[in-house]
């Protein structure tokens, strides 16, 4: 159906495609596998128009057609849909606007809003959605969203739809339906290509994985000749066998560092929802606790909270350091009392994009190098030189803006900015989205020094088997409340799930 | 680690042409200054850089620079100051009742018109960084509170004629005790005298560098520099000794400029403001009082705003309930000349003056050329466009 040709994509300095050949059949899910800056989402632009032809060497087939693209306007008339990481909804204008922007049902620019509504209805229960056509964008999550998004595609007759990091943002519930919902479509014959990291994911649906390295084809693999694995995957992507994602630490535990007790913190708007339902938990010195849970369980909420009452209302409940009580108002306080706090969003409440490697590094510290209010810069920049040695970060000088770096670079930023605040306690949350499978690597290592440190670290992530591969003991989280608590040695993914969802259960009991 | 090698070459071999080119984007509004004083020194056969012109545009503009440095720090955050020219029209007449009226020593009734320029500020301050009322909404209704107050205060008449001592705020020069006849020689001396500091800072700079072992430029570089500091700074001082001399003014505005570049560059808090502008969220979860610091932005701007005020009365000699019009959007237009961006984060105060410069040597040069003022303002009114348009157009191409 779909054949790319030798395509070749130059970037000034840089070549992102070289020769590459991708061939999807009709009527199969095709997923698109490679770590970060492997070139997928630049071939994705190539096959979409969005690098118009001419500025890419190669051909493109598509059902036996050449194309040459010059926008995106033209492949969409051809009914290749591309439905990007970042969604393209518009939050203060309903599902039914959204689905049909630029597209409008209208008679001489009018807007026929019956039929607008009466389509999007249809469209909507192709989806599976049940949502009413007039809800706006911002009053429904972002697994909903994401099935809006597939919709609007739907109404442009989309023959090959293309989903870039589909379920990157949506929990494990979300996802499947999402899966789910993609395999029901190959039934009805459509053709899609996957682009994921979630390599699990990839192998419940794909037929056929191609897999990218450095701009390059390296294989592509197909389900009815062999068995695939995450591990064949996973060796393609890095070009060599990833024996452990998760490195071996000997874990050397002291006394507990940090103990949070009674903890209780309301919805900052909805001053009767309780958030964060009298939690307790604690963390030893060199230990790693992780802390699972569904989107929305309260995690985030949870340190945030802990974290200088940066989040909530009507917060109550005691933090103990090293045993003694810790009075903290303000980020300020939480900083100084040796906590530090890696946000689950490094780009909108971790990093200053417009700023460089240096002064993110040194934002958190600046007490440190300071002398009656004057940064000394000398010394901003040697600690900064000496953090992107130590964490292994990728940028051409450390006057780099933050916002040119890949995932992988920035959440080192953001990690290494956290370790020169020289913390007691680290709370990480989500520490690896977004980011390739040799970075990650990269990251595990940093935490399981740190915890060598003698420091407390407790991560939250909302992939059980990172929790699983890091951790020595788990908390579950759901619904604001602490369910149950595993140790690693008795940990596997059917028990902390259970505990994860237990709330529900009983509910429903 | 050939690979290495090979990229650090590569890099090596871009990095004549990327320094040139970024030096050029990084200045290119300090190179259209200066394009623009050649441009009107050549039209006006020679007039514009004149002694006498020279100190006029100095004491004509100095009002809107000072308030551009505080709107810089403003936009920096975020946010906008539109109340700036009433501001500065209330406390210009605050200082007519106090002065004129009522005879209250001038330094006493200097202060306490800074000291209210603070209050006002902190009124605005409070609303926009505690209750989060938009900035552009506070301040567009303090530019009416205050434009209303100052016919209130004035009763809608000129007050004139203040103390001289005053008056020579804005429009005395330092005296010349060493009494040259043609020129004035102490402004020679402070001339050659600040280039020794200015050469002192900038070796001690060196020295400090070297010391924590980063690379410096080369000594032929460094000459170079020198050499154009001393250029610059005694060839000023030398237009100026031709006419009085320095003007107070020029004293006030130059310490302002060099310690709100020094405070914004060097300090703290000064990376606080940049912090907050780039990223509030990013900024608080660092452990940063935002709304401290915005706060204090607004009572500096109030405290500048009153200064202004002040300049501008003493240099007219009256209080008048028109007075500050349109300061606000001189000034802001200074800021985004000056490559500040609408979206907070980005700007220099040393932008600001340079952007505030273009305009003044525009409104002046086309004076000078008998064009009117109603030209002026569409020729102004396309210059902050085109400035803006061609910043982010190398922006974009630098990205």
């Amino acid at each position: 159906m779909l054949e790319m040709r030798e395509i070749t994509k130059l970037f000034p300095g840089v070549k992102a495609l070289d020769n590459v050949n991708f061939k999807v059949k009709q009527g199969e899910i095709h997923a698109l596998c490679g770590e970060n800056g492997a070139g997928k989402s630049t071939l994705m632009k190539v096959l979409s128009g969005v690098y118009p032809y001419g500025s890419y060497e190669g051909e493109i087939y598509f059902a036996q057609e050449q194309c040459q693209f010059k926008d995106i306007n033209e492949s969409e008339s051809l009914g290749i849909v591309i439905i990007h990481q970042e969604l393209a909804l518009i939050p203060y204008l309903s599902i039914a606007e959204n689905i049909f922007l630029g597209n409008e049902r209208a008679n001489k620019g009018i807007i026929n809003w019956n039929e607008t509504i009466r389509q999007t209805k249809n469209y909507l229960d192709i989806v599976g959605l049940k949502e009413a056509p007039e809800t706006l964008i911002s009053n429904i999550g972002v697994g909903k969203q994401q099935l809006v998004e597939i919709a609007k595609a739907i109404s442009k007759k989309v023959k090959l739809l293309i989903l870039d990091e589909p379920t990157a943002a949506l929990n494990e519930d979300d996802s499947e339906n999402l899966l789910k919902l993609l395999l029901s479509f190959k039934e009805q014959g459509m053709t899609s290509i996957i682009i994921s990291h979630k390599l699990n994911e990839i192998n419940k649906v794909a037929d056929s994985i191609t897999i990218l390295r450095d701009g390059q084809t390296i294989e592509t693999l197909h389900k009815e000749t062999i068995k695939i694995t995450e591990e064949r995957i996973i060796s393609g992507m890095v070009g060599r066998d990833l024996e452990n994602r998760y490195p071996t630490r000997e874990a050397n535990l002291g006394d507990v560092i940090f103990e949070v007790k009674n903890w209780n913190v309301y919805h900052p708007l909805h001053a009767d929802r309780k958030v964060v339902d009298n939690v307790d938990f604690y963390i030893k010195r060199g230990e790693i606790v992780g802390i699972a849970g569904l989107m929305g369980a309260g995690r985030t909420e949870l340190a945030m909270s802990v974290f200088g009452k940066s989040y909530g209302n009507k917060i109550s409940g005691q933090l103990y350091k090293d045993g003694k009580e810790l009075k903290i108002n303000n980020v300020s306080d939480a900083i100084k009392a040796g906590i530090a706090y890696v946000t689950e969003n490094r780009k909108e409440n971790g990093l200053l994009l417009q700023e460089s490697v240096t002064k993110n590094i040194s934002l958190a510290s600046l007490e440190k190098l300071s002398k009656k209010g004057v940064v000394n810069q000398y010394k901003e920049m040697i600690e900064a030189k000496v953090y992107c040695q130590k964490l292994q970060i990728k940028t051409p000088s450390i006057f780099q803006l933050t916002g040119h770096l890949s995932g992988g670079n920035q959440q080192k930023v953001v990690l290494s900015k956290w370790i020169f605040a020289e913390p007691d306690i680290l709370l990480l949350d989500e520490p690896t989205r977004g980011i390739d499978v040799g970075a990650k690597y990269e990251i595990y290592t940093i935490i399981n020094e740190l915890a060598s440190q003698g420091k407390g670290v407790c991560i939250i992530s909302s992939e059980l088997l990172e929790v699983l591969g890091m951790c020595d003991r788990i908390y579950a989280m759901s619904e604001g409340k602490m369910m149950g608590e595993v140790m690693k040695e008795e940990a596997t993914e059917e028990r902390v799930m259970g505990y994860m969802t237990r709330t529900n259960e009983k509910e429903r009991e | 680690m050939p690979e290495k090698q090979k990229e650090n070459e590569e890099y090596n071999e871009l990095s004549f042409f990327k320094i040139i080119s970024k030096y050029l984007r990084q200045y290119s509004m300090f190179f259209f200054l200066v394009l623009i004083m050649v441009i009107f020194q050549v039209l006006t056969n020679g007039i514009l850089l004149r002694p006498l012109n020279v100190t006029n545009i100095i004491l004509q503009n100095s009002h809107i620079l000072i308030l551009a440095i505080g709107m810089l720090i403003i936009i920096v955050l975020g946010h906008i100051d539109l109340s700036v020219g009433s501001v500065a029209a209330f406390t210009g007449a605050i200082a007519a009742i106090l002065m004129i009226n009522n005879a209250i020593n001038p330094f006493l009734a200097t202060l306490l018109c800074l000291l209210i320029g603070a209050l006002i500020g902190a009124w605005q301050g409070f609303w926009v960084a505690y209750v989060k009322v938009p900035a552009f909404i506070v301040t567009l209704a303090g530019m009416l509170i205050f434009r209303g107050l100052t016919i209130v205060v004035l009763e809608g008449r000129t007050i004139a004629s203040f103390p001289p001592i005053f008056r020579s705020l804005s429009s005395g020069f330092i005296p010349d005790i060493f009494n040259g006849s043609q020129v004035h020689l102490l402004t020679l001396i402070v001339g050659v005298f600040l280039s020794l500091i200015g050469i002192g800072i900038m070796i001690h700079i060196r020295k400090k560098k070297q010391a924590y072992g980063f690379m410096v430029e080369s000594t032929a570089i460094l000459a170079f520099k020198i050499l154009g500091l001393i250029g610059a700074l005694v060839g000023f001082c030398y237009i100026l000794s031709m006419h009085e001399g320095i003007p107070n003014i020029l004293i006030i505005l130059s310490l302002l400029i060099f310690s709100y570049h020094f405070v914004t560059n060097h300090m703290k808090v000064g990376r606080y403001i940049y912090a907050i502008g780039g990223n509030i969220k990013a900024a608080q979860l660092s452990g940063i009082k935002t709304k401290g610091v915005t706060f204090w932005a607004f009572v500096n701007m109030g405290v500048l705003a009153a200064l202004s005020g002040l300049i501008f009365s003493a240099r007219l000699n009256a209080s008048t309930a028109a007075a500050g019009n349109l300061f606000e959007l001189d000034a802001i237009a200074a800021c985004f000349i000056g490559g500040a961006s609408a979206y907070g984060g980005v700007g220099k105060v040393m932008g600001a003056i340079i952007g505030g410069l273009v305009m003044a040597i525009i409104n002046n040069g086309m004076s000078l050329l008998g064009i009117g003022v109603d030209w002026q303002q569409a020729i102004k009114g396309l210059v902050l466009l085109m400035a803006v348009a061609f910043d982010i157009y190398n922006k974009n191409k630098a990205s």
